[in-house]
């Protein structure tokens, strides 16, 4: 049951991709994004993925629709009608896709309980010496306790990249806001200011 | 009965999705998106359920706040956009004369 509702999920998502693709109108062509987010996020979670699914839906659904909004409202939401099928960037790109594919058959079964990184002894000693009261880390949670302890210093890094790249989109987002009240009111600036 | 519960909701899904896809109007894609995202809610209730594990619920609910304030967000930066806009056209065609 739960393998065909992955399998749906999987159909809604590739339906939603094209929709996408064929869609004229921007500002729906975001919503259908937004939408496919959703499904991936609700994809992720029937694959017992929960943190990933939390960042799709917040990420992915959430801010990264808000972000290309604002993009949107600051260049116009209107498209060229132009439907021109390249051949070469057509093959080029099903010739990655393919071999892309053809990567994936060498990856090791899904869910298989033998598999490699199952057995190894650092996953054993995560299981085993994380979690519990005297453990090393004490949370219970052993993705949480990789992710916040053990790997502490990659995921500081990763915060790092991530708030950089926060205070770049702000600038460039508030700063073209500022340019613009400056050129059109140029006058009443202690009233932009205070609001 | 899960397992009914879980066809319709599928079902439902692609309702919606059709809808977003075919709505004419943006506020159309809009509900079917807020929509999809109820229906996630409930199907990560519902597999919860039939894989056995309830405490999927909680995650359920805080997913329903994520989707709650993703579309409150949406529609607010589209009424505080064209606002924006608004304001902008307007002023100066009030100061000037």
């Amino acid at each position: 049951m739960v393998s065909l509702a992955i399998s749906f999920l999987l159909g809604l998502m590739l339906l939603s991709v094209f929709a996408v693709i064929a869609m004229r109108n921007l500002f729906a062509a975001i919503i259908l994004l937004g939408i496919y987010s959703l499904l991936a996020a609700a994809l992720f979670m029937t694959l017992d993925a929960v943190d990933v699914a939390f960042t799709e839906a917040a990420v992915g659904a959430g801010i990264s629709t808000i972000l290309i909004l604002a993009t949107l409202l600051h260049v116009g939401h209107d498209t060229k009608a132009k439907k021109i099928i390249k051949p070469a960037p057509l093959l080029l790109v099903l010739a990655v896709g393919a071999l892309l594919v053809y990567g994936t058959l060498d990856l090791p079964e899904f869910g298989n309980a033998q598999n490699r990184v199952h057995q190894s002894e650092i996953t054993r000693h995560y299981l085993e010496k994380s979690p519990g009261k005297n453990g090393e880390i004490g949370i219970p949670n052993v993705v949480t306790s990789i992710l916040a302890s053990y790997r502490g210093y990659d995921t500081l890094g990763e915060v790092t990249v991530v708030f950089c790249a926060a205070i770049g989109v702000m600038s460039l987002l508030g700063g073209l806001r500022k340019k613009k009240k400056q050129t059109t009111v140029s006058n009443d600036s202690t009233t932009d200011s205070a609001s | 009965m899960l397992i009914a519960a879980t066809t319709a909701i599928l079902i439902t899904m692609l309702l919606a999705l059709t809808r977003g896809i075919l709505g004419p109007t943006l506020y159309d894609r809009i509900l079917a998106a807020n929509m999809l995202g109820t229906k996630t809610v409930l199907i990560i209730a519902v597999l919860g359920f039939i894989t056995g594990r309830p405490a999927f619920l909680d995650v359920a609910l805080v997913y329903a706040l994520i989707n709650f304030i993703g579309v409150i967000a949406v529609l607010k930066y589209f009424e505080y956009g064209s606002l924006h806009h608004a304001e902008k056209h307007d002023t100066p065609d009030e100061e000037q004369p």
